[in-house]
């Protein structure tokens, strides 16, 4: 552990500090850029863009070359990415809008094409006489390896310019994300929200190529959004905590691969925020798994407790296991199914209750109030006391159930 | 059953609407069309202010298509759209929309405040502080129908009528002058169903124009002041008492309106 343990605190060498810095920013610009991305419902677009980089990785590389300058400057690189980049997104708006096709297919279309003709290229340049050690298939998954201080501005400078940008364009994303219509109708240009929020996407993932490669980027911008959703209700925070998520994945990621060799920078960032996604899914208070099973069962058991107590009222037999098991659980029955002195007090409360509810809705035609009635909330979280008093007064006074009361 | 034919309006130009200078949003020659198949074609309409208009036809009459296109929502393929007599772009801010409730993702991450609140994004812009009075103002429109209890509640857990209401209070919160909503009425409970009529009713005596995309017509006569029957083409367009009866029902629903079903309707023959 303690390679692990260095990387984290950043002293396992200039380079490793550097990655780690860089993949924290970038997870942070990818989680928060992401965002309206996951809420906007088009996560696979931006796959279809990220592949769409290559041809134009491979394109830059040549051009640079023929131009006599270094085929490997990664500002031209990352240049030419975002040109094939940008072809992409709007081949794939173009067929989805004028064509038959439906997105899902554009993206596949455009996806595998441009691919596939991005490898072409790659194999080209292998051929060159310079092209050989461009190592440019690195930007498939991403490489740190020779990582420079300059990468890493460059990570930083255009990741905080997509977060601020993101900030900025809060509102009208949001409006355009919950709802489209009405975001039309008060006048905001929903198709250049939504070429702005490509934008955004394909600015994270150029500058993530490097780190975490074309094919795993889709991840960065989606995972850490989606994990973050099971931790807030407020789209505003989602774009803070999808940031953190993701700077968390990055830095963690960068450290654990920086601390044994060969470990592969990217598919471990993203292997990272897959587990904290699993963590969310499960632990998370409000919408993960365990917390729903948990709240089904309490919801289970008031049911089965209440069905006990009114047979115990009407002295019905009980055969039903889980019902049996609740009341023994609570001391309201005995283990040979009698009801205990605190069983019969419920059982004729519960029934008491029920007749209560009766009266209240002879009384009360406001559905605001009885509409409330479910058989578990109690009576007393929804009427007074002095006007339970009332509906006593016309019961009767409690009749007494068993030898209860 | 006899041919339709006087109060009705002809789809040509000589027998459109005459204009009306005090009209909150008319329409000129609005047509809009999926393919070559028009949704829409050529309508003219007149909403006045201070009044109740409900747009009736039968499904797939382009009921909501109309208001969509006059809103710039969907895009028209040619027709003229003014608001107080002005173009629209330069008067959004005196309109509130109301779409359908189906049109959203309920389970979007944000609360019933920040739903009303979105109707204040227009008049606070990209960085303007949602200040403490904004928010009060927001609250006060969840009171008006009936939420103000449910503000900090995520949207998920409402139920249809009560996500409907949240969706006026967020019209109400852009205080505009004319409201359009799109079968408000739709799948909502009877309290709502009142809660939404009488802010509505509340609106028109304050003289701002409302027009109700509306699919009951048992409650045409009770709600609205003026009708506007469309499929596809304007049917009719008038004050209910006048223009609401058997023979444009039937224009406008064709053999799909029982007669019985007419009958059931109480009308009282134009004068």
């Amino acid at each position: 552990m303690t390679p692990l343990i260095e990387a984290l605190l950043l002293q396992a060498g200039y380079n490793a500090a550097l990655v780690a810095v860089g993949a924290a920013l970038l997870g942070f610009a990818a989680g928060a850029a992401g965002t309206f991305l996951f809420l906007r419902k088009r996560a696979l677009v931006s796959d279809a863009v990220a592949h769409a980089t290559l041809p134009g990785v491979g394109l830059a590389f040549i051009a640079m070359v023929w131009l006599g300058g270094d085929g490997r400057n990664l500002l031209g690189l990352l240049a030419g990415s975002a040109v094939t980049a940008g072809i992409g997104l709007l081949a794939v708006e173009w067929m989805t809008r004028r064509t038959r096709l439906s997105e899902d297919a554009a993206i596949g279309a455009v996806l595998s094409v441009f691919f596939g003709l991005g490898i072409v290229i790659l194999t080209v340049i292998q051929t060159m006489s310079s092209g050989r050690q461009a190592g440019l298939e690195s930007f498939l998954l991403g490489s740190t390896a020779g990582m420079l201080f300059q990468d890493a501005i460059v990570i930083a400078v255009g990741g905080s310019l997509a977060v601020l940008a993101t900030w900025v364009m809060r509102r009208p994303m949001t409006l355009v994300a919950f709802d489209a219509e009405y975001a039309a109708a008060s006048g905001v240009n929903v198709p250049g929200i939504d070429r702005l929020m490509m934008a955004l996407v394909m600015a994270v993932t150029v500058i993530g190529l490097k780190i975490v490669g074309l094919i795993l980027i889709v991840a960065m911008l989606i995972i850490p959004p989606v994990t973050a959703r099971f931790w807030t209700e407020r789209s505003q925070s989602l774009i803070w905590y999808a940031g953190g998520i993701g700077a968390v994945s990055g830095y963690l990621g960068a450290a654990l691969s920086a601390s044994a060799p060969d470990l592969p920078t990217g598919p471990i960032i993203v292997l990272v925020a897959a587990g904290l996604f699993l963590l969310s899914l499960f632990l998370a208070p409000a919408r993960g798994v365990a917390a729903a099973v948990f709240r089904h069962r309490r919801f289970q058991r008031k049911v089965h407790r209440r069905q006990g107590l009114l047979a115990l009222a009407r002295q019905e037999p009980i055969h039903d296991e889980l019902t049996l098991r609740v009341l023994r659980g609570e001391g309201l029955i005995r283990a040979d199914g009698v009801a205990t002195e605190t069983g019969r007090a419920q059982a004729a409360k519960i029934a008491r209750d029920e007749r209560r509810w009766d009266v209240a809705r002879e009384i009360h035609q406001d559905t605001g109030l009885t509409g409330r009635y479910d058989g578990l909330t109690p009576i007393e979280d929804v009427f007074a006391p002095d006007e339970i008093a009332e509906f006593d007064s016309r019961i009767g006074g409690p009749r007494a159930i068993g030898e209860g009361l | 059953m006899t041919e339709p034919s006087v109060t009705l309006a002809a789809s040509g130009g000589q027998a459109a609407a005459p204009a009306r200078p005090d009209a909150a949003l008319s329409l000129r020659g609005l047509t809009v069309s999926y393919g070559e198949k028009p949704a829409v074609f050529s309508v003219d309409a007149a909403f006045p202010a201070g009044e109740m208009t409900a747009i009736i036809g039968p499904n797939g009459a382009g009921k909501s298509t109309l208001l969509k296109a006059a809103l710039g929502v969907i895009p028209r393929l040619s027709g003229e759209v003014s608001v107080f007599g002005q173009p629209i772009e330069t008067v959004r801010g005196r309109i509130a929309y109301v779409p359908q409730r189906a049109s959203v993702d309920w389970d979007f991450p944000t609360t019933v405040i920040d739903v009303v609140m979105m109707g204040l994004y227009r008049q606070v812009g990209l960085l303007g502080r949602l200040t403490g009075a904004l928010k009060a103002r927001a609250l006060s429109c969840l009171d008006r129908v009936g939420m103000a209890s449910f503000a900090d509640r995520q949207i998920g857990q409402l139920s249809g009528g009560q996500q409907q209401r949240v969706f006026l209070a967020r019209a109400l919160a852009q205080d505009a002058d004319l409201y359009l909503l799109d079968e408000p009425f739709a799948g909502v409970d009877a309290a709502t169903e009142r809660a939404i009529i009488d802010v509505l009713k509340a609106l028109k005596a304050e003289g701002k124009a409302v027009v109700c995309v509306h699919h009951d017509l048992a409650t045409v006569r009770d709600y609205f002041d003026n009708v506007f029957m469309i499929n596809v083409r304007r049917i009719a367009e008038g004050p209910v008492r006048t223009t609401f009866n058997g023979e444009t029902l039937n224009a406008t629903y064709g053999g799909r309106l029982a007669a019985t079903h007419i009958d059931q309707l109480n009308l009282v023959e134009g004068a």
